[in-house]
């Protein structure tokens, strides 16, 4: 007999069952294979607005995702963390939302936020260097791209709590709202992942979190981050709902995070979902990709991009022909030269405002650095004015 | 009235809580409780749980859920249990509650008001008594606030949770049960003090002494005890460590001529290397000594029974008002 059997014989019996919830992990666990629609009899029954939609606003981003990448090229982004391949999960997380949601976004996410409304410029000003963020995160609902793996998780969770808290004090302007909020596969082995899953499980808050599982986070492959069974497995320990998606599968993106916002906001509490996708471009423009990874594993990749995928079931759904794609194209140099057009004038960051908004007062320490610094660019610029009086009395 | 630091606290709590909707109380072990200090005592039950909210445990969970409270417009009072465990929570506090606001151009402020019981000489063991105000006061965004008295230990916390920029609110847990005659009751909203101002405890002509939080009775103890060598030390309790006084603590030192920085924390790259440097930098012309420090060693927290070795004593502060080169 095992010791496990002996603690079941009669009379040693455990304590009561007093310690908290015990729940049923089925209803929680993912489908062992991602959510297809693609190719399936599903596809049939999608909306076929909003498939050419989803076309149409695929082949912008990636569009938006090689003009940024040519922008650093030219010098004119520091770095830029593309998220080409990836497009069906960056376009989807915020087509999904609505006007009274909150997106989270990591580095990699610009195209989402872009998918949301913010300019190209404003969405890039993190990568461009005059400034740490470039759009008012209360006019869109987007909080600053957030580069420290993983912290914005738990934002999401505060501010989806707090909004229930707010609408069950008031409930006139109670706003059924989402947060969703959005992590690589890499940042899901961060401590503050675990610790933003298992508040959001606990206070039942309406979040989102949607892991794009590239492959990669830089170099090191999901093998090495992690043994669990999927990534989505982890919302089951914290009474998550957890599903997996085709993440290259404009159609089940959708599909899977539609559903799981709405059921978020139904107050039937957090949804992890996993989306399987990759990385087709290095981790940014400074990276060597083929240091960690063989061309064979990206040209397979590439034929699953998810822009191919989506053409090739519209052209053969007769959703879509050749003057559709042209059109489409057209729209997408369109928001190239825009773009473009927007990094025309280099920015001009001005070095006061350095101080302005470390504190909502400036401390008195800081109202003299700010002055020292004025000091001496006055200086300066009287140096250079008269260095070149001298040089023009020299000719 | 004879109130305790840790009942002027819970007052104020009390009473911002009832001032503003917005505001609400989350930590470990605040609820049922009252927390292990008994700071947030009756609150639950006065508020309701979701005011005063019992955490998961951990830290930088509760921070980041902060966060995102404050940035849908509360004004969460964060509780960290002890100094040393809030160490988890610190790429929260550095990377997004300090940094918020100055990332989104003002646009999003974070008014989130963190207490921390801090500091030693309370026997606790390890990990119970680090006095971490260094790393908060070397971060730009935050505010850093300790109260020495049981009077400001209500009226800074009111301020604090009031202040729209992020406030680490260090609370010395070695006076939480030092009592005065005093009465939240009877404060009003024009005598809470502002935050960033010093105050002088005790006049003196001889040496200042400048000090905060626990360290602030063992000062006024040395100055009582100086009196007998002959000294007349005033004593300046700083209060605010961010945003710096440096008035009021220049004038102090400028009208005595010698100064005496004294902590308990650590002394390489404390807190009092920075008003050391300070002072010496405004005020050179007017002193007659070198700027002195009395700190903890530079050692990780003693163990109970050798505490008092540690931490800056009575004798320990006279000797070094004797070194401030009396004789010339
Ligand atoms: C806390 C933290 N540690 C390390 C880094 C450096 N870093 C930036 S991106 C990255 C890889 C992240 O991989 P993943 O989460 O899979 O996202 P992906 O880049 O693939 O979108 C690392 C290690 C960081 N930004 N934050
Ligand atoms: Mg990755």
């Amino acid at each position: 007999m095992t010791v496990l059997d002996d603690s079941t014989a009669p009379g040693l019996v455990g304590p009561p069952n007093s310690h908290g919830p015990r729940r049923d992990p089925a209803p929680l666990l993912p489908d062992p294979e991602p959510v297809r629609i693609l190719g399936t009899p599903a596809a049939k029954m999608f909306d076929t607005e909003l498939q050419r939609e989803l076309y149409r606003r695929l082949v912008l981003g990636r569009r938006f995702n090689q003009q940024a990448t040519t922008l650093t090229r030219q010098g004119r982004l520091a770095v830029y963390p593309a998220s080409t391949g990836q497009e069906a999960c960056q376009i989807t997380a915020s087509m999904v939302l609505r006007e009274q949601d909150w997106l989270f976004p990591s580095y990699r996410d610009t195209l989402a936020v872009v998918a949301r409304g913010v300019r190209p410029v404003d969405a890039l000003t993190l990568m461009r260097g005059h400034a740490h963020s470039g759009y008012d995160p209360y006019e869109h609902r987007i909080a600053p791209l957030s580069t420290p793996l993983a912290t914005q998780a738990s934002h999401a969770v505060g501010l989806a709590h707090a909004a229930r808290l707010r609408a069950a004090a008031d409930p006139e302007t109670a706003e059924e709202l989402v947060a969703l909020a959005l992590v690589g596969d890499g940042g899901t082995s961060e401590g503050d992942f675990h610790e933003a899953l298992n508040f959001a499980g606990v206070l039942g808050a309406p979040v989102v979190f949607l892991v794009q599982n590239n492959g990669y986070a830089i170099s090191v492959p999901l093998a090495s981050q992690s043994a669990a069974p999927t990534l989505a497995h982890k919302a089951v320990g914290y009474g998550i709902v957890g599903r997996l998606v085709d993440g290259n599968d404009a159609l089940a993106m959708h599909s899977v995070l539609s559903a799981a916002v709405e059921h978020a906001r139904s107050g039937r509490g957090p949804v992890l979902v996993e989306a399987i996708t990759y990385r087709l471009d290095a981790h940014t423009n400074a990276d060597d990709a083929t240091r960690y990874r063989s061309a064979a594993e990206v040209d397979a990749w590439r034929a699953r991009d998810p822009l191919t995928l989506l053409e090739r079931h519209l052209r053969a759904a007769g959703l879509l022909d050749d003057a559709g794609v042209a059109a489409t194209a057209r729209a997408a140099e369109d928001l190239a030269t825009e773009i473009r057009a927007q990094f025309d004038n280099p920015p001009d960051p001005d070095p006061d405002s350095l101080f302005t908004h470390v504190y909502a007062t400036p401390t008195s320490q800081l109202r003299e650095q700010a002055a020292e610094l004025a000091a001496r660019r006055d200086a300066d610029a009287y140096a250079d004015a008269a260095e070149d009086e001298d040089e023009d009395e020299a000719r | 009235m004879s109130t305790t630091m840790v009942a002027a606290l819970n007052a104020a709590l009390r009473d911002s809580l009832r001032a503003d909707a917005n505001v609400h109380v989350l930590g470990e072990d605040v609820g049922a409780l009252g927390g292990v200090f008994r700071v947030t005592d009756g609150l639950a039950a006065e508020f309701g749980r979701q005011r005063c909210l019992d955490t998961p445990l951990a830290e930088a969970g509760i921070l980041g859920t902060a966060v995102g409270m404050a940035m849908y417009g509360l004004r969460p009072v964060v509780e960290m249990q002890f100094d040393a465990f809030a160490y988890p929570a610190f790429e929260q506090v550095f990377s997004h509650v300090a940094k918020m606001r100055n990332r989104t151009g003002g646009q999003m402020g974070l008014p989130i008001t963190i207490r921390v019981p801090y500091g030693g000489g309370v026997g606790g063991v390890e990990h119970h008594s680090d006095s971490s105000e260094a790393y908060y006061a070397h971060t730009p965004g935050l505010h850093v606030v300790t109260p020495a008295t049981v009077a400001d230990s209500y009226g800074l916390l009111r301020s604090a949770i009031a202040s729209d920029d992020p406030v680490v609110f260090l609370e010395p847990k070695r006076l939480y049960w030092s009592a005065v005659d005093f009465s939240p009751a009877e404060v009003s909203t024009a005598q809470v003090p502002p935050i960033g101002r010093a105050m002088v405890r005790r006049p003196g002509t001889s040496a200042t002494l400048l000090t905060y939080g626990p360290s602030l009775p063992v000062c006024l103890e040395a100055a009582a005890a100086a009196r007998s060598e002959g000294w007349d030390l005033a004593v300046v309790d700083l209060r605010s460590l961010v945003p710096f006084d440096d008035e009021t603590v220049c004038t102090a030192v400028r009208a005595t001529g010698r100064a005496v920085v004294v902590h308990e924390a650590a002394g390489f790259a404390g807190v009092g290397a920075e008003i050391a440097a300070r002072v010496t930098e405004r005020c050179f012309h007017h002193l007659a000594a070198p700027v002195l420090r009395v700190t903890g060693y530079d050692i990780p927290y003693p163990p109970p029974m050798l505490e008092k070795h540690h931490l800056p004593s009575v004798d320990r502060i006279l000797d070094a008002v004797a070194r401030l080169q009396w004789e010339q």
